[in-house]
């Protein structure tokens, strides 16, 4: 009876001790893919740096030209929201608290009239809401572990379409990348792209001794504005993707760090039961011959043979244990 | 000077150069020291840098270059050295972009897609 139950929480404690290894074999692996993720985010800098610095040169030059990308709204009355999350689950709140965000803005949104468009990537994503019956204007799956340029590229035509197609608005809603430790949902405007925020971040370029309003242009400051506005919206949207997979990283590793510390507390604990249990059995065990043992001695029996046997049940009993 | 050719994903190229030569989209440029600023959007072709061990040949579809303070930026969503092409499938493209602009003369898509994979093909076959 009580060894039955010895066995059956033997079973439990290697099947525990199975999933730890997977946790954390999954922990090491998300730990490294961290790493790879923010060089991704950190080689992906220059380049957005430099055409964002090109704009804003641009623009100082006279070249503010009437894009449909720089259009400000009079009304909005259409809002489409690119969400990004994940593929794959086992990653604590990393999904759900992008997309529960997403949907209260959107739930915001149509308190206040506007109706709503979703581009979405990650199939947790689109899981999330094709589930809630939400209408998807278009879902990217496959590429959230390591996101490439020209995946950006392929989330970005699909905004802009929305963009040129009746939404006023769109917005970016990701897992913003602090720290190893500090990741936060942020749901930031996208289209239309602001010339004003180019101005910000040429403070510093300009006062470096450059040339100011000095460029040569060919072909004229509009035509390549135009050329380069699409450029930057794909190497913003790239940035936020690549963030969103260095949070998802992230929140994997401490997830899996979180469930490979509960296994091995779990460990612990049904180690301690185990071994109580079979205490007990081995208790119950003894006392149940010496009081056999007891009964026999009464009536004058053959002690010397019992106790042979006692002694071989415990030897049993202490094997056993091994 | 110094040279940078930057992609998305990362820094191509990075170091001094005697000399320049791109194509933007009003045709070709060469820039040498202390060039005055300028700012240019590139159409395909190719891209030379005269760098210090021997010139570096790179097919560039379409990008732009900025060029301020003796320092040259390339910014290309697509630069290949001639031994980063594969000829086999840059051949494939050229082929099947010819006969899309065979069958529509006014496809513009078709058209660049002639034009990059010739641009790719003449970049291999040169080094």
């Amino acid at each position: 009876m009580a060894s039955g139950q010895e066995r059956i929480l033997r079973r439990r404690i290697r099947s525990i001790d199975a999933t730890k290894k997977i946790t954390r074999a999954m922990e090491l692996i998300a730990a490294s893919r961290i790493v790879r993720a923010q060089a991704r985010v950190r080689a992906a800098r220059p380049y957005s740096d430099k055409v964002t610095a090109v704009i804003a040169n641009l623009a100082s030059a006279g070249g503010e030209a009437d894009h449909p990308l720089l259009r400000e709204p009079a009304e909005v009355t259409k809002v489409a929201y690119v969400a990004i999350a994940a593929d794959r689950g086992l990653c604590g709140g990393y999904n759900n608290n992008v997309l529960r965000a997403t949907e209260r803005a959107i739930a915001a949104d149509a308190a206040e009239g506007r109706d709503y468009e979703l581009v979405l990537s990650g199939r947790k994503a689109l899981g999330y809401f094709r589930f809630r019956n939400y209408r998807i204007a278009a879902g990217f799956e496959g590429f959230s572990d390591q996101p490439s340029y020209a995946d950006a590229q392929q989330v970005a035509a699909a905004a802009t379409e929305l963009f040129e197609n009746g939404c006023q608005r769109v917005m970016l809603a990701y897992t913003q990348f602090h720290s190893m430790g500090n990741q936060s949902v942020a749901i930031v405007p996208f289209m239309p792209l602001e010339v004003g925020e180019f101005d910000d971040a040429d403070g510093a370029e300009d006062s470096g001794g450059g040339p100011e309003g000095g460029y040569e242009f060919e072909p004229e400051p509009a035509v390549i504005l135009e050329r380069l506005l699409p450029r930057y919206a794909e190497a913003r949207l790239y940035s936020a993707l690549l963030e969103a997979s260095a949070s998802e990283h992230a929140a994997r590793q401490r997830a899996m760090k979180a469930a490979t510390d509960n296994a091995e507390e779990l460990k612990i604990n049904l180690t301690r039961i185990m071994n109580r249990a079979r205490q007990d059995a081995i208790t119950t065990e003894i006392m149940e011959i010496v009081g056999g043992a007891e009964a026999l001695a009464q009536t004058g029996g053959e002690v010397d043979l019992l106790s042979d046997t006692i002694e071989a049940r415990t030897a049993d009993l202490f094997r056993a244990r091994e | 000077m110094q040279v940078e050719l930057v992609s998305p994903e990362a820094v191509l190229f990075s170091g001094e150069c005697s000399q320049v030569v791109t194509r933007t989209v009003d045709g070709d440029i060469a820039f040498l020291d202390h060039h005055a600023a300028f700012i240019g959007a590139l159409d395909i072709g190719q891209t030379q840098l005269w760098a210090s061990d021997g010139i570096v040949t790179l097919a560039l579809n379409r990008g732009f270059v900025e060029v301020s303070n003796n320092v040259v930026t390339i910014l290309s969503d697509a630069a290949y050295a001639a031994d980063e092409i594969d000829v086999a499938a840059a051949q494939a493209d050229l082929e099947a972009a010819q006969a899309a602009v065979a069958a529509d003369a006014d496809d513009d898509e078709a058209k660049a897609a002639v034009a990059w994979a010739e641009t790719r093909i003449a970049v291999a076959s040169a080094a």
